[in-house]
């Protein structure tokens, strides 16, 4: 067997204690959203699903949650098939202008958040778009777009664009070509990148705290104007189901990715 | 093919592409051509200090993040597959966790009364508790991270593409362990450090939410300056001003480390 050298165990021990800083704060709500004490008390004095009644009785909450779930749907339905299009569009056209049009569509990974909220914010309020469930749709399709636009271009990759030669010169147009050859054999990155859109939107906070108001709030809104004013364990409870929804997410989205290879 | 790529080409252009657009219209023009709202941010202290400040912050998140990240990134790509898949994953879930969440995670833990400042009483190590939480350092170690993933995931990715046969080579030649990691491994993985630390670096440079949470109103980040001269002052020309500075500085970045290494490899760890 071969003898450790102390430079390994260094490493192994430095990987070891920065992993344990990434995971343990994400994890430490979890005992503080099953705790029975008001105020946080570590370790809690005893459990109880007090905080999780607390949300599912709420009708603020549950509007706020309902918002969330309503905007992240229409968002992907709306964003997979425009960022489908796009990408199969970017990879089979040889025009020159599609590498530009690429960059653009990326630009929502590149302009910073903050930019961009109080930019929508402004267009907004002339359109009277602010405070609508459409408008925080609408910029939720932006953003989620690029993760839609890469998972598919990298699914597109691995896929040989002369099989829809083959069914095009067997009769079929173009449109069905792509319906009955290509879009199975992309399917695991379309579902990957329709769920990283949902994810995104679901998370997405400084946008709404800029354009959404009345009756129309999303629940990261809500919490982040919570956790201005006191540090309730109501949000850890609420974080730890948003937490548990983002990993089965991710879960799902990366064994769709494996399977297409 | 241009009609396919249309529609998801309208939204950009409608939602960043044009708001960006009146932002830097609106920065220069009130009832006439005006460059106030830019002599103001060079002129008054609070907006030079805010910029430094930010500037700062996001220097220190980076190296941070690049000591921290490089060893986790060298061990994914050391040890064992099953390991490295687990390595990974670990540094991807928080990755996926919303950043208000961190942010509340990083309150419980840093706060006065948090598991932290209790436990260290418990262990009688101190008698007051430390303030943590509510200025610069609480706001740097919850940025470090929501951001450390973006520098452990290309540094992984340009490690893994380092041949083993150079080390080997390196080894063969009477080269130590230290002596073929420093002339032959490291500067093989510097396209990663460049990709990882633009990322951080610029991310950080738009941080909101954190400073916002963590930072007790004393850290302001240039975001914030953004924001509250919309919402407290109705300042939107000001507000415009330092938007666009502050993209202007992202862009440069972008196009000057665009010209070492290709930006597909910078954005596509997103």
């Amino acid at each position: 067997m071969r003898t450790i050298s102390p430079a390994r165990i260094v490493l192994i021990a430095a990987c070891a204690l920065v992993l344990i800083y990434l995971i343990l704060p994400v994890l430490i709500i979890v005992p503080i959203s099953f705790s029975s004490a008001r105020f946080l008390t570590f370790p809690p004095p005893s459990l109880s699903l007090r905080w999780y009644q607390q949300y599912f009785s709420n009708p603020a909450w549950m509007q706020a949650t309902q918002v969330t779930l309503i905007v992240a749907a229409f968002t992907v339905v709306i964003a997979a098939p425009l960022g489908v299009a796009a990408a199969y569009a970017i990879s089979q056209s040889k025009l020159r202008i599609m590498r530009v049009i690429h960059m653009a569509l990326l630009l929502p990974l590149v302009v910073p958040i903050i930019i961009t909220a109080v930019g929508i914010f402004f267009i907004y309020a002339r359109v009277g778009l602010v405070a609508t469930l459409p408008g925080l749709v609408l910029a939720n399709v932006m953003l989620g777009l690029p993760y839609v636009v890469i998972s598919v271009l990298a699914g597109l990759q691995s896929f040989d664009p002369a099989q829809e030669m083959v069914a095009r010169s067997l009769g079929m147009n173009r449109l069905r070509s792509f319906f009955a050859v290509t879009l199975p054999q992309i399917k695991s990155s379309v579902v990957a990148g329709a769920i990283f859109a949902f994810i995104s939107a679901m998370d997405e906070t400084i946008i709404a705290l800029f354009i959404s108001g009345g009756q129309y709030q999303p629940l990261t809104k809500r919490m982040f104007t919570a956790l201005r004013d006191e540090i309730d364990p109501t949000i850890a409870a609420i974080s730890t189901l948003m937490t548990a929804a983002s990993f089965m997410l991710v879960l799902l989205a990366s064994a769709r990715q494996r399977k297409s290879g | 093919m241009l009609a396919l790529v249309s529609p998801a080409l309208l939204v950009i252009l409608l939602l960043i592409v044009l708001p960006v657009g009146w932002l830097a219209w609106q920065s220069i023009y009130h009832d006439g051509f005006t460059l106030e709202h830019y002599r103001r941010i060079l002129n008054e202290d609070i907006y030079w200090r805010s910029f430094a400040l930010t500037f700062e912050i996001s220097l220190l998140v980076t190296v941070l993040a690049l000591v921290l990240g490089y060893p986790v990134a060298y061990a994914a790509n050391a040890v064992p597959k099953a390991w490295s898949v687990v390595i990974l994953a670990l540094v991807v879930l928080p990755f996926w966790t919303s950043v208000l969440v961190r942010a509340y995670a990083w309150l419980a833990l840093l706060q006065r009364t948090g598991v932290i400042n209790q436990f260290l009483r418990y262990l009688d190590v101190i008698g007051e508790p430390l303030a943590l939480v509510h200025n610069t350092f609480g706001t740097v170690v919850a940025t470090v991270h929501i951001l450390l993933p973006f520098m452990v995931l290309p540094l992984y990715a340009t490690m893994q593409k380092i041949p083993n046969d150079l080390m080997q080579a390196g080894a063969s030649l009477g080269g130590s362990p230290a002596f073929t990691f420093f002339r032959v491994f490291m500067p093989l993985s510097l396209p990663g450090v460049l990709a990882g630390s633009t990322m951080v670096f610029v991310l950080c440079l738009g941080f909101y939410i954190t400073p916002e949470l963590l930072g007790g109103g004393r850290t302001v980040m240039v975001s914030m300056l953004v924001s509250r001269n919309v919402e407290l002052y109705n300042q939107f020309g000001a507000a415009s001003a330092v938007a666009v500075v502050l993209l202007l500085s992202v862009l440069l970045i972008f196009f000057v480390v665009g010209r070492f290494i290709s930006l597909d490899r910078v954005l596509g760890q997103k």
